[in-house]
């Protein structure tokens, strides 16, 4: 009976005291992250991410099966910018996970460094709708973010993983060669369209449309997480009559039926955009994302209908 | 007074004096004292002016500044010529000051983010058994939350209404315990089935089903102050799996009554959780519980719980499109003097979600009284939920309730739900 005793509190402790593993397992929210530390960690990382490309970041829940996830991982990469604000702290507090909270050697945030944009200067009420406070957190749809994150990445797996610090500095490096190549490839796709103006859902392009020059004149939502208005649906309307904008960019998340009632009444496109990987199936990394989204931005505002 | 322009304006003043020396080192020898002294002016008058300026600066930012802010330190006397300089307290010269708009307030930075979460309700229509005011702000809640040091957190809810406030939890939470082991200390929400585990502000109902009332002693349901500690346990395919233990005083209102400090209430649960596909999952749970009911020296109450919830939520919609269906099970032994009592209680609901902003949902109650078997309340209840924003819930339910003494009480609740302050988790 004590024999039988002691093997249940092996086996119920065995796992918990930790086999030496080969892999660095990383758990990041975004598959945006998942990708590019795919791209740096190579065969050396297990990558997996919470939210889908094709869910909406700020909602996701905060599904116990996520707990089992973090309680194994090694490396927990975050959007921040309270991005993960109603999952993540609670998830991460469950982990029993020491090394993956915050401030811990295993909690990469990833906009640090990064060009933030929409940082709030003067008071923040929630009157402004669901505004982030320490700016807008869809940094990583900037491709330059991107290289900024795969840096940040590469350093955090060279602490936690000294002896394949050179694999992670040539992954890097190859990382960053090609995505200098295919930003110059996205951008002469995009240069016939500089300083287009386009309407969005939500505010989850300012940084594609610094980088990739378009003119965001319009949310589809009143205020940041605000369903659409019947008013400002007809001021959004007005807006793209007298502006002659060509494209509506959406998330693959939100209703589609103001969009295209929109899009009915003023001849626009709607551009379903993505802001993730994994948002398609054709989306498989970082890369494919942007290929994804400017071919049917170029598509809309060159005139062509979806 | 903002600490930082005076520590700004003080190291100004400081280096001022500190380069003082070398002037005067620097000029020529054959410099006539005329000239010494003509500088010695100079720099007197620079001070005069520097001190002008932070006069004025002070007396610019002092509005702006926070009330709350402690008494900035007075700022460092002037030192005298030949005097030792004293290094500069503030930022090293050449470092840009911190704007006048932006005082720091450092011991900002480690407050606990507070929300409050009120709760208005209006109930209209008759009853006599469970009468409740026409309106209350009952249930409403303040918490405190922030992280301890590297080991542990803090998380504080007080629950308050027109008459008082109490604290419905005050946790301690270790978060770097070996094993995979997470505890906890305090007054806290007992984790005995579902519903009882979760605070008034996530349930999808104005109110706490009848199995809770009936047989957790209150509306209020089962918190205990004591010691909890839980421990996932590994099961096959990604399967959720926590055993959790709990020790609690064996005081509880309605519930436990404790004769002798020795007479302890205990808890145990299992919970299993699974991801049936990406759009579904199940979460289901064991309770059993027991503590002294004070009827005898050693009389007991044990409690048993099964609960069960099924959800469905698209992740592309998820915002849009949402169901859920959930029921529990409670049983109730209660000891006395004569024999032990049998009760039992439980409920089924469902809510769906058919667009962004609009849900519906329907309960169905029964509960017998722990005390006797043999009365049984019942009820049914329709809701229906409207969101503004995530900060901001109307509900209303239509509710009718057959309770044992023959009274049919049919009502119409109204709950609006308002949050502020720091945003909290979403309920799941």
């Amino acid at each position: 009976m004590k024999k039988t005793a002691l093997l249940f509190l092996v086996l119920l402790f065995a796992p918990a005291a930790g086999l030496a593993q080969a892999k660095v397992r990383i758990v990041s929210t975004l598959q945006d992250f998942a990708s590019i530390s795919q791209s740096i960690g190579g065969d050396l990382i297990e990558a997996d991410a919470l939210a889908k490309g094709y869910q909406d970041p700020h909602f996701v829940d905060a599904k116990p099966s996520f707990i089992l996830k973090l309680s194994r991982a090694d490396l927990l990469i975050v959007a921040g910018l309270e991005l993960e604000i109603g999952y993540l702290p609670a998830l991460i507090d469950q982990s029993r996970n020491a090394k993956i909270h915050p401030g811990g050697p295993g909690y990469l945030d990833v906009s640090v460094g990064c060009d933030i944009l929409e940082r709030p200067t003067g008071q923040v009420t929630r009157a402004m709708g669901d505004v982030h406070p320490h700016g807008n957190p869809h940094y990583w749809t900037d491709p330059n973010n991107g290289g900024i994150i795969a840096r940040s990445i590469a350093a955090k797996l060279s602490a936690l993983d000294p002896p394949n610090r050179a694999t992670y500095e040539k992954n890097l490096a190859a990382f960053e060669a090609k995505l200098a190549a295919k930003d110059k490839e996205w951008m002469a796709k995009m240069a016939p369209y500089a300083n287009a103006k386009i309407i969005t859902f939500h505010r989850s392009w300012p940084n594609f449309a610094k980088h990739f020059k378009l003119d965001v004149v319009g949310e589809i939502e009143p205020k940041p997480g605000i369903p659409p208005s019947p008013s400002h649906t007809l001021d959004i309307i007005n807006l793209i009559i007298t502006d002659k904008i060509k494209a509506i960019l959406v998330e693959p998340y939100f209703d589609l039926k103001t969009p295209k009632y929109i899009a009915g009444k003023t001849g626009a496109s709607v551009v379903v955009g993505y802001p993730s990987v994994g948002g398609l199936p054709e989306i498989k990394d970082y890369f494919e994302l942007f290929d994804h989204d400017i071919d049917e931005l170029v598509k809309a505002l060159g005139g062509g209908t979806q | 007074m903002p600490r930082k322009t005076v520590r700004a304006g003080a190291g100004l003043i400081s280096a001022l004096a500190l380069f003082a020396p070398l002037i005067a080192q620097t000029a020529p020898e054959s410099a006539s004292a005329e000239e010494i002294e003509a500088l010695r002016a100079e720099l007197q008058q620079l001070k005069e002016q520097m001190k002008a300026m932070q006069d004025k600066l002070d007396a610019l930012a002092a509005p702006l500044a926070p009330a709350s802010l402690p008494p900035a330190p007075p700022a460092p006397a002037e030192p005298m010529v030949g005097e030792a300089v004293p290094p500069p307290e503030g930022p090293p010269v050449g470092e840009a000051p911190a704007p006048i708009s932006a005082p720091a307030p450092t011991s900002n930075y480690f407050n606990p983010s507070i929300s409050v979460i009120g709760n208005f309700l209006s109930v209209a229509g008759q009853n006599e058994t469970q009468p409740q005011p026409a309106f209350s702000l009952s249930e409403s809640e303040v918490s405190f939350q922030a992280v301890v040091d590297p080991y542990a957190r803090a998380d504080f809810f007080l629950s308050f209404a027109e008459e008082g406030v109490e604290v419905e939890e005050g946790i301690a939470t270790f978060t770097a315990l070996p094993w995979q082991l997470l505890a906890k200390v305090g007054r806290m929400r007992t984790s005995f089935g579902k519903i009882n585990t979760l605070h008034f502000h996530v349930l999808p109902w104005p109110d706490e089903p009848l199995p809770i009332v009936n047989l957790l002693g209150s509306e209020e349901g089962w918190i205990g102050t004591g010691v909890s500690v839980s421990k996932l346990i590994p099961l096959p395919k990604d399967v959720y799996s926590e055993l959790i233990l709990q020790v609690f005083d064996g005081d509880a209102e309605g519930l436990f009554d404790a004769p002798s400090r020795s007479d302890l209430a205990y808890n145990s649960q299992y919970r299993i959780f699974s991801d049936l596909s990406e759009s579904t999952n199940l979460d289901m749970g064991f309770s059993y519980a027991m503590g002294p009911n004070g009827i005898t020296a050693d009389s007991k109450t044990k409690l048993g719980d099964v609960y069960a919830t099924f959800r469905w939520k698209p992740l592309r919609t998820a915002t849009y499109r949402s169901a859920s269906v959930r029921g529990e099970y409670i049983r109730s032994w209660l000891e006395n003097t004569v024999d032990t009592v049998t009760a039992n209680g439980w409920f089924l609901s469902a809510e769906y979600q058919f667009t962004k902003r609009w849900s519906v949902g329907g309960r169905y109650e029964i509960s017998d009284d722990p005390d006797d078997s043999s009365l049984q309340d019942v009820g049914q209840a329709i809701t229906t939920t409207f969101w503004p924003s995530e900060f901001l819930q109307f509900r209303g339910e239509l509710r009718r309730r057959h309770y044992s003494n023959g009274e049919i009480a049919n009502e119409f609740l109204l709950q609006i739900q308002f949050a502020i302050g720091a945003h909290g988790a979403h309920p799941f």
